[in-house]
């Protein structure tokens, strides 16, 4: 069987709904919700790259460059945030963030 | 070389910003907490020394179409790089009085501005992707800049949490336009788009709108602007109030009106849409709220609502109306801020909108500011938030979408109630404690009667120039 453009854009859609089902339907781990934004940006990136290869245009394969460089940033940033609400409130569970509401 | 070199002046701006940036960084770092005051006054600096490169800077396109400085990106930038100023000058009061001065707050805002200059002169989805991301990134330490609190950082992990889900579905339209389209620059895009506008292309179109939906906080991608709003220090939810939806503002006037041209029928059902549903939010979601920072909240939302009415009306006459309301929008929130970081009783600042009561004894001048600007959020007319709406309403109704201006001015007579309510307990209301209010930092006071005399009189004069100016920035940006 042939691996065609479609089945990577199934495969990058799957992971796609997984990572962002994984942000809301998680109740317990906010290292969880880093974990599901990456995986939404390697299906991203999987798109990108499969659409690069069947167009015959290098900028798909540009741009996964830069969303795996920002992805790290972001990683990195985000970890930090997480550190500090840590040292604030001593856990990292999802529904502990619910300072503000209404 | 003359390519790399022309190229380099026409983003000459963004290469400044980043190089001056980096310096301040150093010069930080080496140095340490004292010289915060440096740091700023030299960021302040640098957003100036932009400013008039933008201004001033040749137009054009540079690095092969990805970057452009057209009248559009000029007059945005001219925008967003003073808000910016604005808000290092407005922080440090903030960060002396809390004792949280870090030279890191300038050098963060001026990395951010960078992002967000880059947004609004994006010429294809790889600079929009960077610009975005460029920005949020320092965004969203800004939100949480004050770590040793519990509501600053959970704003933070809400803002950044959203955030990067924002730019996941962004990103994931982005793929989709580039693999249907088969290009990632805008005017190529809008070549294809012409001709067969498919499911595909139409379906990242929609991906794309609800990632910058999110940035512009408008609903149903609000959920994380109020509790950043009052989570956030106040001079950092100053800065995401103005600077940020200007360049998001502009970037999906770009996108829309100038990428999917020919797509406007379906673009338009989903951005009037939206700003339905930001009218209702932002409207009834604004009327029981205590804290003031919320409320503005549920104030910008309301806001970006009409803005986008503009858009939706994709001709150039909507792209005026849009940036001009933008315009007189960021006056009129710096106004709102500006007085908010002036008022603190007792060393704490000011926080619910009860805490206002008694302002008329106290300080009269700042109470008539107030009053003024609120009016004018309200848009009673010869206050600047009349001149906004007439624009926008105008600009809507002459796309024929005159309906969606109808819910828009219903939107804000709903709106009018948490407007007058601030207005009725700084006149009418008895102050709840003996502790007066404390001295008024002087910037932050003149800044906000500032706005406020802007609000008023000087409107007048200035509507003069902003209209064509406004006028020469959308120029031949339109459907059609």
């Amino acid at each position: 069987m042939d691996i065609s453009l479609q089945h990577y854009l199934a495969v990058a859609a799957m992971l796609f709904t997984i990572g962002v089902f994984g942000i809301f339907v998680n109740r317990k781990n906010i290292i969880v919700i880093l974990m599901s934004i990456e995986m939404i940006l390697l299906a991203v990136n999987i798109n990108f790259v499969a659409f690069s290869r069947y167009l015959g245009n290098v900028e798909g394969q540009l741009m996964a460059m830069f969303v795996l460089t920002v992805a790290a940033a972001e990683a990195a940033v985000g970890l930090a945030i997480l550190v500090t609400f840590f040292r604030n409130r001593g856990d990292i569970a999802v529904d502990d963030a619910s300072v503000m509401k209404g | 070389m003359t390519d790399l070199s022309s190229a380099l002046q026409i983003a000459a701006p963004e290469v400044t910003l980043a190089v001056g940036g980096l310096v301040l960084l150093m010069i930080g770092a080496f140095t340490g907490e004292k010289s915060t005051r440096l740091v700023s006054g030299l960021s302040v600096l640098l957003l100036l020394a932009a400013t008039a490169l933008t201004v001033t800077g040749p137009l054009g396109q540079a690095f092969g179409g990805t970057y452009i400085a057209d009248p559009l990106a000029v007059y945005g930038k001219a925008v967003i790089f003073l808000s910016a100023a604005l808000a290092i000058v407005l922080g440090d009061v903030w960060m002396h009085r809390n004792n949280m001065a870090k030279f890191e707050y300038p050098v963060l805002i001026t990395l951010s501005s960078i992002g967000l200059g880059m947004m609004a002169s994006s010429g294809d989805l790889i600079s929009m992707y960077m610009g975005i991301e460029m920005s949020s990134l320092a965004l969203y330490v800004l939100a949480a800049y004050r770590r040793d609190s519990l509501h600053a950082s959970e704003a933070g992990l809400k803002y950044f949490v959203l955030g990067a889900l924002s730019s996941g579905i962004l990103l994931y339209g982005a793929s989709l336009i580039y693999g249907f389209a088969g290009s990632m620059k805008f005017d190529e895009i809008a070549a294809f788009a012409s001709n067969n506008p498919g499911p595909g292309l139409i379906f990242g179109m929609v991906f794309l709108i609800a990632g910058l939906a999110f940035k512009v906080s408008a609903a149903p991608f609000h959920m994380w602007t109020p509790d950043v709003y009052q989570g956030a220090p106040t001079p950092v939810v100053a800065l995401f109030a103005t600077a940020p939806k200007v360049a998001a503002m502009i970037l999906i006037a770009r996108v829309l009106i100038d990428g999917f041209n020919l797509a406007h029928f379906q673009w338009a059902q989903v951005v009037i849409l939206i700003s339905l549903v930001s009218f209702a939010v932002g409207a009834f979601g604004g009327l029981l709220q205590k804290d003031i920072q919320r409320l503005l909240a549920y104030s910008s939302i309301i806001n970006i609502g009409y803005a986008l009415l503009g858009i939706a009306a994709g001709t150039e006459m909507g792209v005026q109306a849009m940036l001009m309301f933008m315009t007189l929008y960021v006056i009129d929130q710096f106004g709102f801020f500006a007085i908010l970081l002036s008022l603190s009783r007792n060393g704490r600042p000011i926080r619910n909108i009860s805490d206002l009561a008694g302002l008329k004894q106290e300080r009269p001048l700042t109470a008539i500011a107030l009053t003024v600007l609120a009016l004018s959020a309200v848009g009673i007319p010869p206050l600047s938030g009349f001149w906004g709406k007439f624009y926008v309403f105008g600009a809507a109704a002459d796309a024929g979408y005159w309906m969606a201006g109808a819910a828009g001015l219903v939107a804000s007579v709903v709106a009018a109630f948490y407007y007058l309510r601030i207005i009725k307990v700084m006149w009418f209301d008895a102050a709840e404690t003996e502790v007066k209010t404390d001295k008024a930092p002087a910037v932050p006071q003149w800044i906000g009667w500032a706005a406020a005399a802007f609000a008023f009189p000087v409107l007048l004069v200035a509507l003069t120039w902003l209209e064509p100016l406004t006028k020469a920035a959308a120029a031949g940006v339109g459907v059609g």
